[in-house]
C-alpha cells in the first residue's frame, strides 16, 4: 500500500497539463456548459482529445483506447478537473460505446466507433419513458419486427441534448409476452428517421438539456439492433455499470471546493473573508473530509478494477456519495454569495432583451446551478434505487 | 391560551383564499411572471378593494384595525398560490417603518396611498459588502443644508421595478457597521440620481440594483430618528421574517399535498410509490418539518409585541425552523417527483425555488442561529 506516483507517472502528469494548456479551446475557456451555444461548443474539446488520440480512456486499446492504467485515468481526470475543462459528453464515449464494442458484430463496431470518438456522430440514450423511471424495465416502447424493419412506437423522456443529436440508442420492447426482463432489445436509431419528433422540456434552472423523443411508426433497420433480440437487458446493465463507475465527479467536485473556497475568501462578512468565519469554514471542512474519503473510496475500486475486478454493486456507493457532495457544494457557493445567488441568469433559448445580471461573475446562477444539481440524486438510478442495490446486492437484505 | 381564529380571521382567511383560486391558477401565474411587467397591477386593484392593502393599519388610519395575526394569514394564502405582488415590502415592510417610525406626516400622506393601492414600495436594504449586517451599510446620507445627500449601492432591492418609492437605509454617521448612525428614508424612485437597472429572480419575482447619486432629500424623508434608525430596521424585518414564515409554511403545505398525492398516484414495481416503507417514512419528516414550521411562525407571530430581545430572538427562531424545513421539504419534494420535480412545467420546482429564496432573505440559517445564540 502507497500513495506514491512513480517519475513515470509525474511526467506523465505535466504531458497532461501541458497538452491541456496548448489545446484547451479558447472559444470556450472559462465557459460553462449553461453558456455553450452550438453543437461546436459542446464538441471542441471532444475534438481536441480525439487529436491527440486521448477521447477514450477507458476504451480497450484495439477500439482506439489509451492504453493507460488506471492510475494515469486518475491523473488525467484530475488534470482536466483542474484545469476545468468541459466534460466529455458521456453518450457516445462511455455509454453505447462500450456497449457496441462488447455486444455488437464487427460491422456494427466498424460502423458507429469511430464516428463516436471523432465525434462526428452524437449520441443521445432513449431509456427513460414518462411511465418507467426507476423501474426501467416496465419500459413500453414497442418494436415489431416486419421483414428487414423494425416498426418502433412509443415515447422516450428525459433525453439530454437530443436536439442535437445523431443516433439514439434504445431499450425497446420487443417481446410483450416475455416476462418484462426478458423482452428488451438493445437498438440504435438514427435520429433524421421519419416519425422520430425531439420535444424540448425545460428544467427549473430555466435551462433546455433534457427532451422528449416522439417515436411514431419509426422503420430500423433490423442490422441496427445490438446483440440479440430479447438480450438487451443484459446490455442496459452492462451501461448502468459504467454509468456509475464514473458518475462520483470526485475530481471535480475537489475542484469545486477550491473554487468555493475562493469565493469564500473574497466574500466579506463584517469586514472579514466568509472562510474566516466558523460556523462557513466548519460547512467546507466537513464537505472536505466527506470528498476525501470517497476520493480514496474512489481509488480503491480503481485499484480492484485494474485487477480485473468489475465495479460491482459497490459501485453505487460512489454513486450515492458523489452526488450528495455535488449537491452540498452548489448549495454551500449559493449560501456563500448570499443575495448575489438569486438573480436569474439567462440562457440563449430565453431570448432575454435585457441579459444584465449584477453582483460577482461567481455568483451568477449559483442558485440555478444548485437547482440543477437536484437532479443527480434522481438521474441514473436514484439514491433510494441505489441504496436497494446496495442492500440486496451486497448486504442479500 | 387558545390558538384558534376569530370569525373576522376566518373570513379574511376565506377571502384571500377565493382570490387565490381565481387568480392565480398556476398557468395564470405562470403568464404573470413572464408577462413584461412581471406583475398584475390589477391584482394590486383588487387587494385595495378586498381591504388587504390596510390590514395592518388602524381603522383611523383607514386600515382594518389588524395586526401580526392577519399579516400572517394573508402570507399563508399568499404562500401557496406563489403571489408575487409586492405586499411584503410594500403592506408589511413600509407599512412597519411607517406606523412604527412615521411622523404624523408621512403617515398621514403615504398610509391612505398605500391602503388605496396608489404607493408601491421596496425596501432597499441590502448592500454588495454586507451579506446580512443590515447595520454594514457604505450607502451614504450626508447632512446638506436642512436635508441630506445620499450616494451609493443597494443590492438585489426586491420588488423594486414595481415600485414608486423606496425605504432606504443609509448611514449618517460612524463607521461602516456601527449599530448607531444609520437612519432610514423615504425617497421617491423617480427623484433626481436614483438610478435602477432591474432583472428577474430565480422565483419568479424582479429585483434592481439600485445606485443614487447625490440624491437629496429634505429632512421630512426621514423616518425615525436620526443615526437611531437601527432599532426600527430590526423590528421591521423581524416582522419581515414573520410574514416570510407564514408565506413559507403556505408554499410547504402545497409541496407537501402534491408530493403525497403524486406518491399514491404513480406506480412503478407495479405499486404506488408511496407503497415503499422508505418514501412514506421521508414523507413523514417532510409533515413533520412543516408541522414544526407552523408552530414556530404562531410563535413568532404572538411574540412580535413582546421585549426586543424576546421579538429578535422569535424572529431569529423562526427564520432557522423555517430555512432548514424549507430546504428539507423542497428537495425531497423535488427528489420524490423524479424527473418531473425537476421541470418548470410542474409547479413544484416553484415552490422550492422560492423557499429558496425565503431562506436568503433577511439572514440564512447560519445567520440567525448566531444571532439567537447572540442573546443567552
Amino acid at each position: 500500500m502507497n500513495l506514491d506516483f512513480t517519475p513515470a507517472e509525474e511526467t506523465f502528469r505535466d504531458e497532461v497539463r501541458q497538452f491541456i494548456a496548448e489545446n484547451y479551446p479558447a472559444e470556450i475557456r472559462g465557459k460553462s456548459r449553461g453558456e455553450f451555444t452550438s453543437k461546436d461548443d459542446f464538441l471542441a474539446w471532444h475534438k481536441a482529445l480525439y487529436k491527440k488520440g486521448w477521447i477514450a480512456p477507458s476504451w480497450p486499446k484495439e477500439y482506439g483506447g489509451t492504453g493507460w492504467t488506471s492510475t494515469q485515468k486518475y491523473i488525467f481526470s484530475e488534470e482536466c478537473a483542474r484545469a476545468d475543462t468541459p466534460l466529455v459528453l458521456p453518450f457516445g464515449v462511455a455509454m453505447v460505446g462500450p456497449v457496441i464494442y462488447t455486444f455488437a458484430n464487427e460491422e456494427q463496431k466498424k460502423e458507429h466507433l469511430p464516428k463516436i470518438l471523432s465525434g462526428e456522430v452524437w449520441w443521445c440514450q432513449g431509456y427513460s419513458e414518462p411511465g418507467s423511471g426507476s423501474d426501467l424495465a416496465s419500459l413500453k416502447t414497442r418494436a415489431v419486427r416486419e421483414g428487414d424493419y423494425y416498426i418502433v412506437n412509443g415515447q422516450k423522456t428525459w433525453t439530454t441534448l437530443a436536439q442535437y443529436a445523431d443516433w439514439i440508442f434504445c431499450l425497446v420492447r420487443t417481446d410483450p409476452n416475455a416476462k418484462q426482463q426478458q423482452g428488451i432489445s438493445f437498438l440504435l436509431i438514427d435520429m433524421k428517421t421519419p416519425g422520430v419528433t425531439v420535444k424540448p422540456i425545460i428544467t427549473m434552472d430555466g435551462a433546455h438539456e433534457v427532451n422528449e423523443v416522439f417515436l411514431d411508426n419509426v422503420k430500423v433497420p433490423v442490422k441496427n439492433l445490438i446483440g440479440k433480440e430479447n438480450e438487451g437487458w443484459t446490455y442496459a446493465k452492462f451501461l448502468l455499470g459504467h454509468e456509475r463507475a464514473g458518475i462520483a465527479g470526485v475530481a471535480r467536485s475537489k475542484r469545486g471546493v477550491e473554487k468555493l473556497k475562493k469565493i469564500a475568501e473574497t466574500e466579506q462578512d463584517g469586514g472579514k473573508p466568509l472562510l474566516d468565519d466558523p460556523e462557513f469554514s466548519r460547512h467546507v471542512a466537513e464537505l472536505e473530509v466527506d470528498l476525501l474519503a470517497l476520493e480514496f473510496t474512489e481509488l480503491r475500486t480503481l485499484a480492484g478494477e485494474s485487477k480485473g475486478r468489475g465495479p460491482g454493486p459497490e459501485a453505487s456507493i460512489l454513486k450515492i456519495k458523489g452526488t450528495d457532495i455535488q449537491q452540498r457544494l452548489t448549495e454551500l457557493t449559493l449560501e456563500a454569495v448570499a443575495y448575489y445567488g438569486n438573480p436569474y441568469k439567462p440562457f440563449a433559448h430565453d431570448h432575454m432583451t435585457n441579459e444584465y445580471v449584477p453582483g460577482p461573475e461567481y455568483a451568477a446562477g449559483a442558485a440555478q446551478n444548485y437547482f440543477l444539481t437536484r437532479r443527480t440524486t434522481i438521474y441514473g438510478g436514484s439514491s433510494e434505487i441505489q441504496r436497494n442495490i446496495i442492500a440486496k446486492m451486497v448486504l442479500g437484505l | 391560551m387558545d390558538f384558534a381564529f376569530s370569525e373576522e380571521q376566518t373570513l379574511l382567511r376565506n377571502s384571500v383564499q377565493k382570490f387565490v383560486q381565481n387568480n392565480y391558477p398556476f398557468d395564470t401565474r405562470r403568464q404573470i411572471v413572464k408577462s413584461e411587467a412581471g406583475w398584475k397591477r390589477e391584482n394590486w386593484k383588487q387587494f385595495a378593494e378586498l381591504g388587504l392593502l390596510g390590514a395592518p393599519f388602524t381603522e383611523e388610519q383607514g386600515g382594518l384595525g389588524g395586526g401580526p395575526i392577519e399579516t400572517m394569514i394573508i402570507m399563508e394564502e399568499f404562500g401557496r398560490g406563489l403571489v408575487v405582488e409586492p405586499y411584503l415590502g410594500t403592506v408589511v415592510l413600509a407599512g412597519g417603518f411607517l406606523r412604527h417610525g412615521g411622523s404624523k406626516a408621512q403617515q398621514e400622506q403615504l398610509i391612505p396611498e398605500i391602503i388605496e393601492g396608489k404607493r408601491v414600495f421596496a425596501f432597499a436594504f441590502a448592500e454588495p459588502q454586507g451579506r446580512y449586517n443590515l447595520a454594514d451599510l457604505q450607502v451614504t446620507a450626508k447632512k446638506a443644508g436642512s436635508g441630506y445627500t445620499l450616494n451609493g449601492h443597494k443590492a438585489v432591492v426586491v420588488g423594486a421595478p414595481w415600485a414608486d418609492t423606496l425605504i432606504v437605509t443609509a448611514r449618517t454617521s460612524g463607521g461602516q457597521r456601527d449599530a448607531k448612525g444609520v437612519s432610514v428614508f423615504v425617497v421617491d424612485k423617480k427623484a433626481k440620481g436614483v438610478a435602477t437597472r432591474d432583472y428577474p429572480t430565480v422565483d419568479g419575482l424582479r429585483a434592481s440594483e439600485v445606485t443614487f447619486e447625490n440624491v437629496s432629500v429634505g429632512a421630512d424623508a426621514m423616518v425615525g430618528q436620526v443615526d437611531d434608525g437601527l432599532k426600527l430596521v430590526e423590528q421591521v424585518t423581524d416582522e419581515g421574517i414573520a410574514a416570510l414564515s407564514a408565506e413559507a409554511i403556505g408554499a410547504m403545505k402545497v409541496l407537501n399535498d402534491t408530493t403525497v398525492e403524486y406518491c399514491k398516484t404513480r406506480k412503478q414495481f407495479g405499486v404506488p410509490i408511496g407503497k415503499f416503507q422508505v418514501l412514506q417514512h421521508r414523507m413523514v419528516d417532510m409533515f413533520m418539518n412543516y408541522e414544526q414550521s407552523v408552530s414556530i411562525t404562531y410563535m413568532v407571530t404572538l411574540k412580535l409585541g413582546e421585549s426586543e430581545t424576546e421579538r429578535k430572538k422569535a424572529a431569529s427562531a423562526a427564520k432557522v425552523q423555517i430555512g432548514k424545513a424549507g430546504r428539507f421539504i423542497g428537495q425531497n419534494a423535488v427528489q420524490l417527483h423524479g424527473g418531473m420535480g425537476m421541470t418548470d412545467e410542474l409547479n413544484v420546482g416553484h415552490y422550492f425555488k422560492r423557499l429558496t429564496m425565503i431562506d436568503t432573505m433577511f439572514g440564512n440559517v447560519d445567520h440567525h442561529l448566531k444571532r439567537y445564540a447572540s442573546f443567552d
